[in-house]
């Protein structure tokens, strides 16, 4: 059978009908997660065991799936692709992982990331780069890297991720598939491996717009043991993607999409596919229009995402130490023994953020850096939800092109890139409903186009991106297929 | 001489089913690792969840302790790296403390002396540790489990003064049953900053700390020897190094680390707890159940009962006992009377059986209702002490005896002159001892005898006057 191609309704449907069972469909999964693994290396672990599930009608029963290996699994190893956890086996499950086992989801494994989720090409884990199903010179992206080449490469229908400045809707771009984190919220956090607590989202991966809905119904929903979670609502997200989208109101960034400023070829072939989207999007009832944003504030999101970041990133991990889990190594004093944990524990990209956020936070500092990035983040949050009491969504290229290729240069230089490449991270400052789906291919490599939408309305979200879908007609697609 | 400045840190535990930010129980146990959560242990992906109960506890404290409450409850990060933080970061409260700018009145010898509060703030305790010769353990009992810490204004000037702000203190904790803060389980400790200064300066001298002091009299010892130490140096014309000093088990304080610059805990806010926002109506709920504390009761018995010193103290000193009273009060008629019953009966009842008020089984509004019976003459403060102890002994209510006994007393001057009539008919040598002889001595007898006739039951007083009006007209008859 067509397992690669499925969709999760489509695969329910074969179960449903006795056409396989759910260990057939494990097997082809591991099978398919082994054969690409030297290749890819999308998983830290793979499960090799095929271990009974709760029956029930869930929509994901008996469907494979993977997690990224930032969430805990009792008994599952779960490294957060770092040394200083390569032993680490939990002793307690995520909420989300939780609620797939209830579901009875089947693991396929666990995902590789960008160390301890902090990075954004899916080149740092401590077992190796992640490379692009479409192209295997490219970078697939982090730092959901795993999670995302699984999908891409179709050894699983859907998969989690975590995102915390677009470590989802970025990978899902370059994979060619769709990425979707909801309001910061509506899924719980528990369990996930906290890289920045305030700007942290769990999302998934799929290859269409309705299975993210599916997996986000599993997904969602008030959780006591995170406090920051939203209240439950009475509505499924995969039973309102048709709802009619007759005069919902979209903006682009006129600051962003000013096809003039870029050099590069590849980033104007962008523009110009994503201003003939605009256009089909009009004829088909949507209304578009351009909205100037202080460009001050535009220039301002990435630095202000990398001092928040690694300001909470360097208090959150404080608790790698050696001392209640993870290798220790010798050492004469605690403080020693602590140190030493943390020198060969974390690679030098690691240490320099954890330096970064150590001095952002000093007191001398604090002011004058973290507290200044909290302001301007709410000075962005501010403006997005003014343009929320008008708009339904902020429309953008999730990505100026495709994935770039391990030695590309960076092209940090341009600032206009820089924004253009960074400009998700804004959902992640108003935790924002946000989904990135396949908009163009250009020379076989995806392109997505990232749609933002009012905070709690994931809802509006997931119903416009279904016809945004609807209307690029890219969905479903495997890496490797021809003539895309 | 050198002017001492005190000012004191003060952690105590609150009582709560769980611990600060998990649902692991907060009780005391010499077990090492079985109160514990995966929150406590600081396991990656792990979120706090705040306990409503620890918040509403740190906020009735800080009202009974005069502060300001905030608008919003807010915890922060404090970050440093040691062993028994598992996190790597305590969650505490910088931004907005429970309470600002309080105060606590303490009497000392007789003089009421106000402690300036500078602020009261919730966080949670670390886990503990025990160092060995070559390792050392850990115990996670007690990490998580909500503290709170109360630091005061510069404002102490004696290791007396200290010590009973302790005393205090420790007695709002209890009186607002917040904490049992019992020290010897280490759930009340304190840090104390003390510099000296020469009586005109203006600036303060140089700050010693000294750290996790348990018991009130090492607190007492720890600031008299460095008192003496300090005094001794600045004589000699030497320096005082800033640095935090450890009090040992002979009274004397030992240097642990110079401290150069204040360590610096890169606080910020907590972001996985959402600011809750604090409702006139919920802090006006709290405030409503802040008892009156021990110095406005002692007061109050002073003032408005008329109460000695001495029974002031005794009736103050505990919460439950003074609870007690107060019921007893509130429903007798005799506050006099209510005192003697609580005071030497039901007080020395406690300490005979040693047990506390809560497993005394007479009620206050029994005791009241005895108060009202003797005070009413209905029956005799003898009849009614008799009673207490019965009931007390019986495990039954007095009234109940009363009734059972035929207890109540006659205070009916008829019935009472007929009984004592049949009397005198029964004993006529005694009456002519007295008509004969003028022998008062038989009165004594008399009273006796009614009394036995009415098992106890005629009230004293009223049968001796009658005793003797009866006595008179037999003499009178006998003469005509």
């Amino acid at each position: 059978m067509d397992y690669r191609h499925k969709t999760i309704k489509e695969l329910k449907q074969d179960l449903i009908d006795e056409k396989t069972t759910s260990e057939e469909l494990f097997k082809e999964a591991n099978e398919l997660a082994h054969k690409y693994q030297d290749e890819y290396n999308s998983f830290v672990t793979i499960i090799d065991k095929y271990k009974k599930r709760a029956k029930n009608d869930s929509m994901i029963n008996g469907i494979p799936y993977a997690i990224k290996d930032n969430f805990s699994t009792s008994n599952i190893l779960t490294t957060a692709s770092s040394n200083i956890l390569k032993d680490y086996i939990p002793v307690y499950d995520a909420t989300v992982y939780k609620k797939l086992k209830i579901n009875g989801g089947v693991l396929v494994g666990k995902t590789t990331l960008d160390e301890l989720a902090m990075g954004g090409t899916g080149t740092t884990a401590h077992t190796g780069v992640v490379k692009n199903p479409w192209d295997k010179k490219r970078l697939i992206g982090g730092s959901s890297a795993g999670s995302a080449s699984a999908v891409s490469l179709g050894i699983v229908p859907f998969s989690i991720g975590s995102d915390t400045g677009d470590s989802i809707r970025k990978p899902a771009s370059f994979g060619g598939i769709v990425g979707f984190k909801p309001t910061y919220g509506r899924i719980s956090r528990y369990g996930l491996f906290a890289f920045a607590s305030s700007l942290d989202h769990v999302g998934c991966f799929t290859r269409n717009v309705e299975d993210a809905a599916i997996v986000t119904d599993i997904l969602k929903g008030h959780d006591p043991l995170d406090m920051t979670t939203l209240k439950d609502e009475d509505i499924k997200y995969s039973e309102h993607l048709d709802d009619d989208i007759k005069g919902k109101k979209l903006f682009y960034i006129k600051e962003i999409c000013n096809i003039e400023g870029y050099e590069d070829e590849n980033i104007k072939k962008t523009f110009k596919e994503f201003y003939k989207l605009v256009d089909k999007l009009k004829e088909e009832g949507f209304i578009v229009e351009e909205v100037s944003f202080d460009e001050n504030l535009l220039n301002a999101i990435y630095p202000t995402y990398m001092t928040i970041s690694c300001a909470e990133a360097t208090s959150n991990n404080a608790n790698l130490t050696g001392i209640q889990f993870g290798p220790r190594p010798k050492g004469d004093s605690i403080d020693e023994i602590m140190f030493n944990a943390r020198t060969e524990g974390f690679s030098e990209l690691i240490k320099r953020r954890f330096i970064l956020g150590s001095y952002i936070l000093q007191k001398e500092n604090q002011d004058k850096l973290f507290l200044n990035a909290c302001r301007i983040r709410r000075l962005i949050v501010d403006k997005m939800n003014e343009l929320f009491k008008e708009y339904d969504g902020l429309i953008l290229p999730a990505s100026g092109s495709f994935a770039p290729t391990f030695d590309a240069s960076s092209e940090r230089l341009n600032p206009k890139a820089t924004v253009l490449e960074n400009h998700m991270a804004i959902a992640n400052f108003g935790g924002f409903p946000s989904i990135t789906l396949p908009m163009y291919y250009n020379n076989n490599l995806p392109v997505g186009i990232n749609l933002t939408g009012k905070v709690r309305d994931d809802k509006t979200v997931l119903n416009m991106a279904k016809k945004i879908e609807d209307i690029v007609n890219l969905k479903n697609k495997v890496a490797g297929d021809e003539n895309v | 001489m050198y002017k001492v400045v005190i000012g004191l840190e003060v952690h105590c535990e609150l009582e709560t089913k769980s611990k600060n930010f998990s649902s692991a129980p907060n009780t005391f146990t010499r077990t090492p690792n079985i109160n514990v959560a995966t929150v406590d242990l600081g396991l990656p992906g792990i979120l706090p969840v705040v306990n409503k109960e620890a918040c509403r506890k740190a906020l009735k404290t800080a009202m009974a302790l005069h502060c300001e409450n905030p608008d919003e409850v807010v915890f922060d990060r404090k970050n440093y790296f040691y062993p028994d933080l598992p996190k790597g970061y305590q969650i505490t409260q910088v931004t907005k403390p429970m309470g600002r700018n309080g105060y606590l009145d303490v009497l000392v010898n007789g003089e009421k002396k106000r402690i300036l509060i500078h602020q009261l703030h919730l966080e949670e305790d670390t886990a503990s540790l025990e160092h060995n010769s070559n390792f050392s353990l850990i115990d996670y009992n007690r990490s998580g489990i909500p503290l709170i810490e109360i630091v005061t204004e510069p404002c102490i000037e004696s290791a007396e003064v200290a010590v009973r702000f302790l005393e205090e203190l420790r007695d709002v904790f209890l009186f607002c049953e917040v904490s049992e803060a019992k020290s010897n389980y280490g759930q009340m400790r304190c840090d104390v900053n003390i510099s000296l200064m020469k009586e005109n300066d203006k600036q303060l001298g140089t700050k010693v700390e000294m750290k996790n002091i348990n018991a009130f009299n090492s607190v007492k010892a720890a600031i008299e020897y460095e008192i003496k130490r300090q005094s001794e140096l600045l004589d000699k014309g030497e320096k005082i190094i800033q640095e935090t000093r450890r009090i040992d088990e002979d009274g004397k304080t030992y240097s642990m680390r110079e401290k150069v610059d204040a360590v610096d805990y890169k606080y910020f806010i907590e972001p996985n707890l959402p600011k809750v926002p604090l409702s006139k109506k919920y802090l006006d709920e709290i405030r409503k159940e802040i008892p009156m504390l021990k110095l406005e009761r002692f007061e109050l018995y002073q003032e408005k009962y008329g109460l000695s010193e001495y029974d002031a103290g005794v009736l103050s000193a505990d919460k439950k006992i003074s609870d007690y009273f107060n019921e007893v009060v509130e429903n007798s008629n005799d506050t006099n009377l209510a005192l003697n019953f609580v005071s030497t009966s039901v007080l020395s009842t406690l300490n005979k059986l040693d047990i506390t008020i809560d497993e005394f089984l007479v009620k206050p509004k029994s005791i009241a209702e005895l108060v009202n019976r003797v005070h009413d003459k209905k029956i005799s403060l003898d009849h009614g002490k008799k009673i207490l102890y019965q009931a007390i002994k019986e495990e039954k209510d007095p009234i109940d005896l009363i009734k059972e006994q035929h207890l109540e007393q006659i205070n009916d001057e008829d019935k009472l002159l007929e009984i004592i009539k049949n009397v005198m008919d029964n004993n006529k040598e005694q009456v002519r001892q007295y008509v004969e002889d003028g022998n008062t001595f038989v009165y004594n007898f008399f009273v006796g005898q009614v009394m036995k006739t009415t098992n106890r039951q005629a009230n004293p007083n009223i049968s001796l006057e009658l005793i003797k009006q009866e006595l008179e007209r037999r003499k009178q008859n006998d003469k005509k």
